[in-house]
C-alpha cells in the first residue's frame, strides 16, 4: 500500500513538476506569434479605428473589417505589379542556379580533371564571402552593359550568388549515388548527358526540392540585391522593395503598410506551412549558408 | 515604360531553360568528335564553365576589385593607401557603427543560442512540439522588410494617457499601472535592443531547428543511465547535454555570427541607421549611393570579409577532414 500511495505521489508530483514547463513554452509560443497576428488583423480593420485604438479592440462587437486596405494597395499602391515583379525576379532565379550548379555538381562528383580540388575549394570558400565586398565592381559593370534596372541583370546575380551554396548542397548529395548506377549506364553506352537528364537529376529530387525552396524563399525575401541592382525603378521593383519604399513615405499609414505587408507574406507562408519538412531540411542543410 | 510581363514570362519559363539543354547537348556533340582521351580531358571544363564564369565575374573578379579599390579615393582615380581605413577607426560615426555591430554581435547570438536551445529542450518533452515549433520557426519563412513593418508596428508609441495602438506600450502600461510608453525606435537607450530583438525574433527559429535535431541525436540510454544513478534534470541538461552538442552550437553559432555581421534590411527598413542605430552594412550602402565615396564603401566591405575569413577557415578545414576520413 505504501509502495502505491508512493507511485501516486510521484505520478502528481511529475504533472506539478511539468505546469512551468508547459507555461514557459506556451508563453514564448504566444510571444513569437503575437507580432504577426497583429498584423494580420490588423490589416483587416479600417484606417479610422487603426490609428485610434489597438488590434485588439477589433475583436469587440460590433466588429467592424474591411478589405479596402488590400483593394487600395493592389491597385493604386503599386503592389499587384510588385507581387508579379518578385515572382518574375524569384522563379528564374532560383531554376538557374540549380541547373547550373547541378552541372558543375555532376562534374566535380563523377570526373576527374586537373584543379578540381582547388576549384572546389575555392566554392567553399565563396559560400561565406559578404555580398557587399562584389556590389561595387557588379554594379560598375552593370551600369557598362545596361543591365541596371532590368530583370537579366538581377537574374544572373542571384544565379552567381546562390551557386557556391547550391554547388556544395548537390555535390554532396550527387557524390553519395551509387557509383555501380552510374558505371552500369555508361556501359549501356549512356552518354553523359542522358545519365545527367535521365538518372542523376531525377534521383536528386530530394536535394533539389529543399535547395528550391530555401533559394526560392532567399531571392523572394531579398532586399538589398534588389535596391542596389534594379535602383528603385517601380516598373521592375519588388515587393520588398515597394514595402520599404512605402514605410518611408507614409510612416504611418498603418492600413496601408499591413496590408502590404501580408500581401508580400502569403507566398512564404503557403510554401511553409506546405512543405514545412523541406524547409526545415533546406536550412538543417544550409546552416553553413553565407 | 512598363514591362512586357508575357515576354520576360516566356524568356524565363522557356528560353532558359532550353538554351541550357541545348548547352549541355551541343558540347557533348563537340566533345564526342575529338579523340576519347581528348574527350575525357575536354568534358569536364564544358560541364562547369557556366558555373565557373558567373563565379569568377560576379564573386571573384569583384571581391579582388573591391580590395583594390579600399586603397583608392572616392572616385576611384588615385591610390591614397590606408587612408580609408584610418577613416574607419577614426570617425565618431564609423565608431558608433563599429559599437552597434558589436551589441548586435554579442546579444543578437547569445540570445538567439540561448532560447534556441531553451525551446529546444522544452519541446522535447511535450506532446504539441510540431506545434511549438511551428510558432517559433514561421519568422524565418516571411522578409525582413516585413518584420520591420511588423515590428514598427508593435513599437508604435501614443503618448502617455491616450489609447496605445503599439502591442509592446500597451501591455506594459496594462501590466505597470505607472509606466510611461516609450518610443522605442527613437530613445537613443533603447532603439538598438529594439532592432536586435526584431532580428532575435526571426532567427531564433534557425538555431532552434538545428539545436533540436542535435539534441534528438542525444541517445535516450546515455540519458536514462544518468537518471536511474540520481542524476536530477538539470545536472543532466549541463553535465551531459551540453557537452555533447557542442559542436552542433558551435555550427550554429558560426552561421548566427556570419549573418549578423552582414545585418542591413531590419535597419534599412525601421530606422535606416538614423539615430545612432546605423551597422556595417547600412554604413556601406549610404556611402555607395548617397555619399558617391567607392573607397571608403570599398574599405567598408573588405572589414566585413576580413571579420568572415576565420569561418573561411573553418568550413575549407571541415571540408578537408570529411573528405579525408571518406
Amino acid at each position: 500500500m505504501a509502495n502505491k500511495s508512493g507511485s501516486v505521489k510521484t505520478g502528481w508530483k511529475r504533472v506539478l513538476s511539468a505546469i512551468p514547463l508547459h507555461v514557459i513554452l506556451i508563453l514564448i509560443c504566444v510571444a513569437w506569434i503575437i507580432p504577426s497576428l497583429g498584423l494580420l488583423v490588423s490589416s483587416f480593420r479600417p484606417k479610422s479605428m487603426i490609428a485610434t485604438n489597438g488590434w485588439w479592440e477589433a475583436f469587440k462587437t460590433p466588429f467592424a473589417f474591411t478589405l479596402e486596405n488590400y483593394a487600395y494597395v493592389l491597385t493604386r499602391g503599386n503592389m499587384g505589379r510588385s507581387f508579379l515583379n518578385s515572382l518574375l525576379i524569384a522563379v528564374p532565379s532560383t531554376l538557374m542556379p540549380i541547373f547550373i550548379a547541378a552541372c558543375a555538381a555532376y562534374a566535380f562528383a563523377w570526373m576527374r580533371f586537373p584543379l578540381r580540388k582547388a576549384l572546389y575549394l575555392l566554392v567553399i570558400a565563396l559560400i561565406v564571402v559578404p555580398l557587399q565586398m562584389t556590389m561595387i565592381p557588379v554594379l560598375r559593370l552593370f551600369n557598362k552593359i545596361g543591365l541596371t534596372g532590368n530583370f537579366i541583370g538581377i537574374w544572373l546575380a542571384h544565379t552567381a550568388y546562390g551557386l557556391p551554396f547550391a554547388i556544395y548542397l548537390l555535390r554532396n548529395f550527387i557524390s553519395q549515388l551509387p557509383r555501380s548506377l552510374i558505371e552500369s549506364a555508361q556501359i549501356d553506352g549512356a552518354s553523359h548527358p542522358t545519365i545527367f537528364l535521365k538518372l542523376v537529376l531525377p534521383t536528386s529530387i530530394p536535394a533539389i526540392s529543399s535547395l528550391a525552396i530555401f533559394q526560392f524563399m532567399w531571392v523572394w525575401n531579398d532586399l538589398l540585391i534588389a535596391l542596389i541592382y534594379l535602383g528603385g525603378t517601380p516598373d521592375v521593383a519588388p515587393m520588398t522593395v515597394t514595402i520599404s519604399g512605402m514605410v518611408n513615405s507614409y510612416g504611418g499609414g498603418w492600413e496601408y503598410l499591413t496590408a502590404a505587408a501580408f500581401i508580400s507574406m502569403v507566398l512564404p507562408l503557403v510554401v511553409f506551412f506546405a512543405l514545412q519538412k523541406y524547409f526545415v531540411k533546406g536550412v538543417l542543410a544550409g546552416s553553413v549558408k553565407e | 515604360m512598363h514591362t512586357n510581363y508575357i515576354l520576360v514570362a516566356v524568356v524565363a519559363l522557356a528560353v532558359i531553360p532550353i538554351f541550357l539543354w541545348a548547352y549541355l547537348m551541343i558540347t557533348e556533340r563537340i566533345v564526342a568528335r575529338t579523340s576519347r582521351k581528348t574527350a575525357g580531358v575536354l568534358r569536364p571544363w564544358f560541364w562547369i564553365l557556366p558555373a565557373v564564369s558567373l563565379l569568377i565575374i560576379f564573386l571573384v573578379y569583384p571581391v579582388v576589385n573591391t580590395i583594390v579599390l579600399s586603397f583608392m579615393d572616392a572616385r576611384s582615380e588615385h591610390f591614397v593607401g590606408l587612408k580609408n581605413y584610418l577613416y574607419i577607426f577614426s570617425d565618431s560615426g564609423m565608431l558608433v557603427v563599429l559599437k552597434n555591430n558589436l551589441l548586435w554581435l554579442v546579444f543578437f547570438t547569445a540570445i538567439c543560442l540561448v532560447l534556441g536551445l531553451l525551446i529546444a529542450v522544452l519541446s522535447d518533452r511535450v506532446k504539441y512540439e510540431a506545434v511549438a515549433k511551428a510558432c517559433i520557426f514561421l519568422p524565418m519563412a516571411i522578409s525582413f522588410v516585413a518584420a520591420g513593418v511588423i515590428w514598427r508596428f508593435m513599437y508604435e508609441f501614443r503618448p502617455s494617457g491616450t489609447p496605445q495602438i503599439g502591442t509592446l506600450n500597451a501591455i506594459l502600461t496594462a501590466i505597470f499601472p505607472k509606466f510611461e510608453p516609450k518610443a522605442w525606435l527613437f530613445n537613443r537607450s533603447t532603439n538598438n535592443m529594439a532592432l536586435i530583438v526584431v532580428g532575435i525574433w526571426m532567427w531564433t527559429g534557425f538555431a532552434m531547428v538545428i539545436l533540436s535535431a542535435g539534441l534528438k541525436g542525444i541517445s535516450e540510454d546515455v540519458l536514462e543511465a544518468a537518471r536511474i544513478d540520481g542524476a536530477n534534470e538539470v545536472t543532466i541538461f549541463f553535465k551531459i547535454i551540453l557537452p555533447l552538442m557542442l559542436p552542433t552550437i558551435t555550427v550554429v553559432a558560426t552561421t548566427l555570427i556570419i549573418n549578423v555581421l552582414k545585418v542591413f534590411d531590419i535597419v534599412y527598413v525601421m530606422t535606416n541607421g538614423n539615430l545612432g542605430t546605423e551597422v556595417i552594412a547600412n554604413r556601406m550602402y549610404k556611402e555607395m549611393f548617397n555619399y558617391r565615396n567607392y573607397g571608403r564603401a570599398s574599405a567598408i566591405a573588405t572589414l566585413l570579409l576580413l571579420a568572415i575569413i576565420p569561418v573561411m577557415v573553418m568550413n575549407l578545414k571541415r571540408f578537408n577532414a570529411e573528405e579525408n576520413n571518406g
